[in-house]
């Protein structure tokens, strides 16, 4: 076989305090011309960490590349020993016959260059081009990843793009030398799901015409599905499992793999299921079988939203006037029922996290009214809210920034019961202790800093913090974004089981379509501060009916390889700006009601 | 405690402890007129075995004076940035977290005493209240507030920005709390580190008082006022400066390295 690159019983390790510690061991796998090898693995795995040695980059962050052997067969046939070649050589197969996309668009270019030179630097040195050849390179590179108007971003700097186009760019600096080899580190997980399906449509043209080879390392089983040929499956700096795509997807051998895939909530699979389900997680069959699905009891309504509407100030000129506001949140209204689920999703900048907050009054909001429970939250006074938010809690995103690094788990959670002034002494600290159990997390804990436990772990800490006052409502904005597969199952669970028992409402804030399909029982879509859809989840699933929700659920990768959809190029209509001039009136939502509950915003 | 017994910690601890030492023990060990006994016929007179730091212009023995000007140059130094983060820390926390019109007026109430130099705002207040230790202890104290203030303030706004606050505020905690509990341990570490640092600068501060007869008055002995008066013979006997420069250099070193192993103490997430 003549593999393009040949990994061999690599072995990597890092340099620290306590002596070397091994990142990758015993890895092995090929990548043959042409063809796309997903190296899949949750955070930790050593995935990022094979990608770096095979360009020798993992020097630069404190590895070293302790054993085995890589190669790489350069275009005059010769064959490589990569972990051998001096820093020469491989200053010449940098960006030249390897090219690389990082996670980050932002960060990957730099940003007092314009786009046409950090594009021309890479061809000027490897490929000897002049200035003015390399200029017409570069416009060919930019209509290769259909950049609209390729002059005009050629004089542009990276902040002047977005998101997706600065990553069209990154991936023209990657193509510029025609490399042989493409590595794509976690290339559209900073990215909107519209953006990443354009991007991953991208990728998979250019291999397609390029006859590239593509090393894609990723978290996400879904994007796997759709890019793959062979899939390596790695688990604490090991591989666990290598196969072509079907192969582990429809047949896996290893129990980490069918764990994982259990793990991944797949679009469509809550289809004719009317009330949310809990994940399957592998080796709790038991807790599974025995877990009744979660059911609504008879609607009581709790939190009721009526036209809130939030702006931000636009600072600007000398004087740092007001010239212009964000509309965050405009014209929103909703009702969310005892014990149910509401789900706000969108993409970034459209204003869910904002309108949480607001109803939450984190953010004050600019009019409209909040009803929790039979009680204007926007008139009262402060020492009344303050009372107020015992009812409601929030969950944050980040579970290393939403603990103080300096506090004790223990009284972390306590902090809520004793603002409220509920239990102190000994019922103080059975509380927390109950509280504990009740998130499964060993008391051993209680006595622990944020810093001593898993991602996972503080998850369920800021879930107990949450829990610790008998709220009503939960506010959990991406609550489990942040998290790896596996955990972000376990915590979805507890959360359901959660609300099965205490009769929690959730307003579920997340970008994540497939968690929202397992979990809500209603779906609100938002779009530039409105919500363009809303109704029982089934309904705006099955049937979604604004152009906006339709374009979101088709650009969700599905966690199989049969039902690929990014075989072309795709373009979705790009987000439009939510600032507006000082005065600008904004037209009040009106919806149509298409089936009972399920309202379409007009337009 | 086992962090105390890394190198770094011992070290800190032994520079630190000695100096502390040296300033309690020095007054009552040493009569006071060895530090001002004049022996005009070995003036400044290099390093030898009857002086073994050498002596200064009067012929006064450099090491008797060294080590009696330990107390009172520490002490100045000590109390002075203690003052101004009892000050500076309340105003820069009250500042950085509440910010609006109470960050506007409180910083530019600091700003505006940030555009004198800090010398000549610890000259004016010296001049104004009189020459005496206490005064020079407000002046030094007064004028470097304004710094803490400012780093402090800046701590603040980032820590004030961090989600574990805003989980407090929405879980009912009041501002005075969320100041003790969540924004207070961690802005200590800046704290920690800018007090070391002052304490340095308040040595020589005391020096420049002195300089100018508002700080101390001779023919007492601080380092700040030896290191003055050795400016015109350095060519000649660099002894002079070397002596209590080397004294404020090894107390900076050994509150560097003291403040770091605190600053790393109190970090749960150093254990």
């Amino acid at each position: 076989m003549n593999a393009l690159v040949t990994v061999d019983a690599l072995q990597v390790a890092f340099a620290t305090d306590s002596g070397p510690i091994i990142g990758v061991q015993d890895v092995s796998f090929t990548i043959n011309p042409g063809e796309t090898v997903c190296v899949v693995g949750e955070s930790g795995s050593g995935k990022s960490v094979t990608a770096l040695s095979l360009m020798r980059l993992v020097e630069f962050g404190g590895g070293t590349i302790t054993g085995g052997a890589l190669s790489f067969r350069r275009p005059d046939g010769q064959v490589l020993d990569v972990a051998a070649a001096d820093s020469q050589v491989m200053a010449a197969i940098r960006g030249n016959e390897i090219g690389m996309i990082f996670q980050e668009p932002m960060t990957a270019l730099n940003p007092v260059f314009t786009i046409e030179r950090q594009l021309t630097d890479g061809l000027i040195l490897h490929k000897g081009l002049s200035q003015t050849e390399a200029r017409t390179r570069a416009l060919d590179l930019l209509r290769s990843v259909r950049i609209p108007e390729p002059e005009r971003r050629l004089r542009q700097y990276p902040h002047e793009l977005s998101g997706g186009m600065r990553q069209r760019v990154v991936i023209a600096m990657a193509m510029a030398c025609e490399p042989r080899l493409l590595i794509a580190d976690e290339p559209t997980t900073a990215l909107d799901v519209t953006i990443q399906a354009e991007i991953l449509a991208l990728i998979n043209r250019l291999k397609r015409e390029q006859g590239m080879a593509v090393l894609f390392i990723t978290h996400d089983m879904a994007v796997v599905a759709q890019m793959a040929d062979r899939v390596v499956v790695m688990y604490r700096g090991r591989i666990v499992e290598t196969g072509t795509v079907t192969e582990i997807f429809e047949t896996p051998q290893q129990d980490y793999t069918r764990a994982l895939l259990a793990a991944v909530p797949k679009l469509g699979e809550m289809k004719g299921k009317p009330a949310p389900e809990k994940m399957r997680i592998l080796g709790d069959d038991a807790a599974y079988a025995a877990a009744k699905p979660v059911t609504a009891r008879k609607p009581e309504v709790l939190l009721d939203v009526r036209h809130l509407t939030t702006r931000f100030p636009v600072k600007g000129g000398i004087l740092r006037r007001t010239v212009a506001q964000v509309h965050a949140v405009e014209d929103v209204s909703f009702t969310l029922n005892v014990g149910e689920t509401l789900a706000l999703v969108g993409e970034s900048g459209c204003g869910k996290s904002s309108c949480g907050r607001s109803i939450l009054r984190l953010i004050e909001p600019q009019s409209g009214e909040v009803w929790i429970n039979g009680r204007d939250i926007g008139a009262l006074g402060p020492h009344d809210l303050r009372r107020a938010r015992a009812d409601m809690q929030m969950v944050f995103q980040d579970p290393f920034a939403s603990l103080n690094p300096y506090r004790r788990l223990r009284d972390q959670v306590a902090e809520p019961i004793q603002n409220f002034g509920l239990a102190q002494g000994q019922a103080l600290r059975d509380r927390v202790a109950e509280i504990f159990d009740r998130v499964q997390l060993p008391r051993a804990f209680m006595t622990r800093f944020p810093h001593e436990l898993s991602g996972g772990q503080r998850q369920r800490v800021a879930i107990a913090r949450a829990l610790a006052v008998n709220p009503k409502l939960i506010v959990a904005d991406e609550a489990v974004s942040a998290l790896d597969v596996s955990v972000q199952a376990q915590v979805l669970n507890l959360m359901m089981e959660l609300q099965a028992d205490l009769g929690l409402s959730y307003l579920f804030i997340s970008h994540d379509m497939a968690v929202v399909e397992r979990v809500a029982h209603h779906v609100g879509v938002m779009y530039l501060g409105r919500i363009v859809e809303i109704g029982p989840r089934a309904a705006v699933f099955d049937n979604p009916q604004h152009p906006y929700t339709q374009q979101l659920l088709s650009a969700v990768p599905i966690a199989d390889p049969r039902r690929r959809r990014f075989a072309d190029d795709l373009s979705f209509k790009p987000i439009t700006s939510p600032i507006f001039p000082l005065g600008h009136q904004s037209a009040p939502s009106v919806y149509t009601e298409v089936a009972p509950g399920h309202l379409v915003l007009q337009s | 405690m086992k962090r105390f017994l890394s190198v770094k910690g011992l070290i800190g601890l032994i520079l630190v402890g000695s100096m502390v030492l040296i300033g309690i023990f020095a007054p009552i060990l040493i009569p006071p007129e060895a530090g001002t006994a004049m022996d005009m016929t070995s003036r400044l007179s290099p390093p030898s075995w009857a002086h073994p730091f050498g002596t200064d212009q009067l012929g006064r023995d450099l090491m008797v004076r060294v080590l009696l000007g330990t107390r009172l140059s520490l002490e100045i130094a000590v109390t002075a940035v203690m003052m101004s983060i009892l000050i500076g820390l309340p105003l820069g926390m009250v500042s950085g977290y509440f910010g609006g019109i109470t960050d506007n007026v409180l910083m530019r109430l600091v700003d505006t005493l940030l555009a004198f130099p800090a010398l000549l705002l610890a000259l004016t207040i010296s001049a104004i209240l009189g020459p005496n230790l206490q005064n020079t202890i407000i002046a030094i104290g007064v004028a470097f507030t304004p710094f803490l203030a400012r780093i402090v303030r800046g701590e603040a706004l980032r820590v004030a920005q961090m989600p574990y606050v805003e989980a407090a505020r929405a879980s009912g905690t009041t501002d005075m709390m969320i100041l003790w509990r969540h924004i207070l341990p961690n802005i200590l570490p800046a704290v920690i580190v800018q007090a070391t640092i002052s304490i340095a600068f308040a040595i020589l501060a005391e020096a420049g008082l002195s300089f100018l007869g508002l700080g101390t008055q001779p023919p007492a002995a601080s380092w700040g006022l030896m290191i003055q008066a050795s400016r015109d013979f350095l060519d000649r006997a660099p002894w002079t400066a070397l002596v209590p420069g080397i004294a404020v250099a090894l107390t900076v070193l050994g509150l560097n390295m003291f403040g770091d192993v605190l600053r790393d103490i109190l970090d749960p997430r150093s254990k």
